[in-house]
């Protein structure tokens, strides 16, 4: 691909353009000079640690799953049905984008805890969901939905309708133009919006702690461990977000290549 | 199979019915905006229209407003392949899953399916490109490809939405006579505004104006003997309506036109055309006088060259003169001109 560039840009906006990447970056790398990196691998790997990091992982995998799972379907729904209530449920799915998530986990409370909406039901069928790691996955897939939805969608709008016309004019039930067209063809939007969903689970925090605690090896998952440590140990706590942020960087980079990130 | 079209969309003003033979190519011809997109669509499936009915060798596929339930066949199970402007093969899917698209569609197994998208590849001459992704083809290559994966797909009635139109013109000829050879005994509808698809592909025309159907009929004929502005234009001919006078046209301004009368015959005060050839008018500066011939006072309103003369446009009429010619008079657009025409020259015929 040739990189051409026909119009130049103004050479003042590097200086913006620069500042803006110091912003972020130096933050994190100033975090590195505050390590105590000849206790790092002991922090690292301590039993609280590790089971925070793999509670983390899982969920956060289980997570970005269910939002697939929720996700698709509800992306596709809103970018091709013509329904007009669908603008509202549109507004409605990005609520969880806009409210603090420490909202979001009093409101999964009033709907799943033992005296909420449905919890208070599902407590006397013997099921329980506030406080467990279920809850846990719950509360990432509560903030983490929208990004993929809107991901998904806008990849959904772009690529248009004309291929499904096709393929339906050629013999192709719905179901087989969703499977065989559609989606094939908004891959890279998908995958972005799952590592942005996983990404997103990965560093919640506020809606967790509110709605399932934070139980060592239940609910206790990296950011809330970090919380926890940062008062009692600081060095700790460094360590556990630098940890963090390489499983972030990890996260971003396996994608990011292939997709339109 | 044979199909018949019956149907009003209201928001877009169009109301039209006509009939596709066995084994027939219709085409739709008609300024932007005249329903001919608006119908392919309905024939389709996308669309479905306030009142109307669509058969298809005798199924109803669509039926609304009428007698008895409505009943609307989704398109994919209406079998009418639809072949667009662009050749939209799948970018995800080799050339040979996209000409298998249909039958594994359809339910045919992996393997028939390949070879039934062979089959077709080769009648396309296309087998060598099977391989391939669709980024890797020209637009001619990919345009007969959509080809082979419309036929593959077994329509009953294949949609051709102006299939040459985004097609360089040194492979759209190629792809013309490809498709004269397989809509030779299928049955199409063909959206064009190239006067060569109708000749070449359509046994009949079907001509819509504003939404309705201005004249229908076999396309040697229309063309021929047109008795709507547009098919006039289509066939590059002069047209002038207005009512019959004993031996010529009057046209609604008083402008008497007078001609031959030809088949059909027109009836004195009844609707009728003259149809004249612009080769066969002479461009005036000033009006001739005294003479018995037709003489038009027009404003040229446009030049465009046509092979080794010029054709000058005066609104709907046209003269072919020499470029010679051109500069004689001056001819120029908003410049005042006589057209001139032999009354042997003009066709008189009922509309």
């Amino acid at each position: 691909m040739s990189r051409t560039r026909h119009v130049g840009l103004p050479r003042w906006l590097f200086v913006p353009a620069l500042l803006a990447g110091v912003f972020v970056v130096l933050p994190v790398a100033a975090m590195t000079t505050r390590i105590a990196w000849s206790d790092f691998p002991s922090l690292v790997t301590s039993d609280a640690a590790r089971s925070a990091l793999w509670l983390s992982l899982r969920t956060s995998s289980a997570s970005t799953l269910l939002c697939l799972v929720l996700g698709i379907p509800l992306a596709t729904v809103l970018a091709r049905s013509e329904a007009r209530w669908l603008g509202v449920l549109r507004s409605l799915v990005l609520l969880p984008l806009v409210l603090p998530p420490v909202v979001g986990g009093i409101a999964l409370l009033s709907a799943f805890g033992r005296q909420g909406l449905l919890g208070h039901d599902l407590e006397l069928l013997g099921i329980r969901i506030a406080f467990t790691t279920t809850a846990v996955v719950l509360a990432q897939t509560f903030v983490s939905l929208p990004f993929l939805v809107v991901s998904l969608e806008g990849a959904l709008r772009t690529a248009g309708e004309r291929y499904d016309v096709v393929a339906a004019s050629l013999g192709a039930r719905p179901t087989t133009v969703l499977r065989r067209v559609t989606l094939p063809l908004v891959l890279p939007g998908l995958a972005s919006g799952a590592v942005l969903a996983f990404a997103r689970s990965l560093g919640e925090f506020g809606a967790t702690i509110t709605f399932a605690g934070s139980l060592e090896g239940t609910t206790r998952t990296l950011p809330l461990l970090i919380y926890n440590l940062r008062v009692t140990d600081a060095d700790a706590a460094v360590a556990m977000s630098l940890l963090l942020v390489v499983v972030a960087v990890l996260v971003i980079g396996l994608v990011r290549p292939r997709g339109a990130l | 199979m044979s199909a018949l079209v019956e149907l009003r969309v209201a928001d877009r003003d169009v109301d039209v019915a006509f009939e596709i033979g066995d084994g027939e190519t219709v085409a739709l011809l008609g300024p932007n905006g005249a329903g001919k997109s608006t119908t392919l669509a309905a024939l389709g499936g996308l669309l479905r229209p306030d009142t109307g009915r669509i058969l298809l060798d005798g199924e109803v596929l669509t039926s609304a407003g009428l007698a008895g339930p409505d009943r609307w066949v989704p398109p994919h199970a209406r079998r009418t392949a639809l072949l667009a402007q662009d050749p939209l093969l799948f970018p995800h899917l080799s050339v040979l899953e996209n000409v298998a698209f249909g039958p594994r569609s359809t339910g045919a197994g992996r393997r028939d399916a390949h070879r039934t998208a062979e089959h077709w590849l080769s009648e396309v001459d296309a087998a060598d490109l099977a391989g391939r992704r669709p980024s890797e083809l020209s637009g001619g290559q990919a345009q007969r490809v959509a080809v082979a994966r419309a036929l593959a797909a077994d329509p009953r009635l294949l949609l051709l939405d102006e299939p040459m139109a985004a097609l360089d013109i040194a492979v759209a000829p190629a792809l013309r006579t490809l498709l004269r050879r397989v809509l030779a005994d299928r049955s199409a509808v063909i959206v064009t505004h190239h006067v060569l698809d109708a000749l070449l592909l359509a046994d009949r025309v079907v001509v819509l104006e504003d939404g309705r159907v201005a004249e229908q009929g076999p396309t040697s004929e229309v063309l021929a003997r047109p008795r709507s502005g547009f098919a006039a234009r289509f066939a590059g001919l002069n047209l002038v309506a207005g009512t019959a006078t004993p031996d010529g046209v009057r046209r609604d301004d008083g402008l008497v036109l007078h001609g031959t009368a030809g088949d059909p015959h027109p009836v004195p005060d009844a609707d009728a055309v003259a149809v004249f050839r612009p080769s066969a008018v002479a461009v005036h500066r000033e009006p001739p006088g005294g003479s018995p011939r037709n003489a038009l006072r027009v404003t040229v309103t446009e030049l465009e060259p046509l092979g080794d003369v010029i054709r000058v446009r005066a609104g709907e009429l046209a003269a072919d003169v020499t470029v010679a010619s051109v500069t004689e008079l001056g001819l120029a657009p908003g410049v005042p001109v006589t057209f001139v025409v032999k009354a042997t020259e003009v066709d008189v015929y009922a509309r």
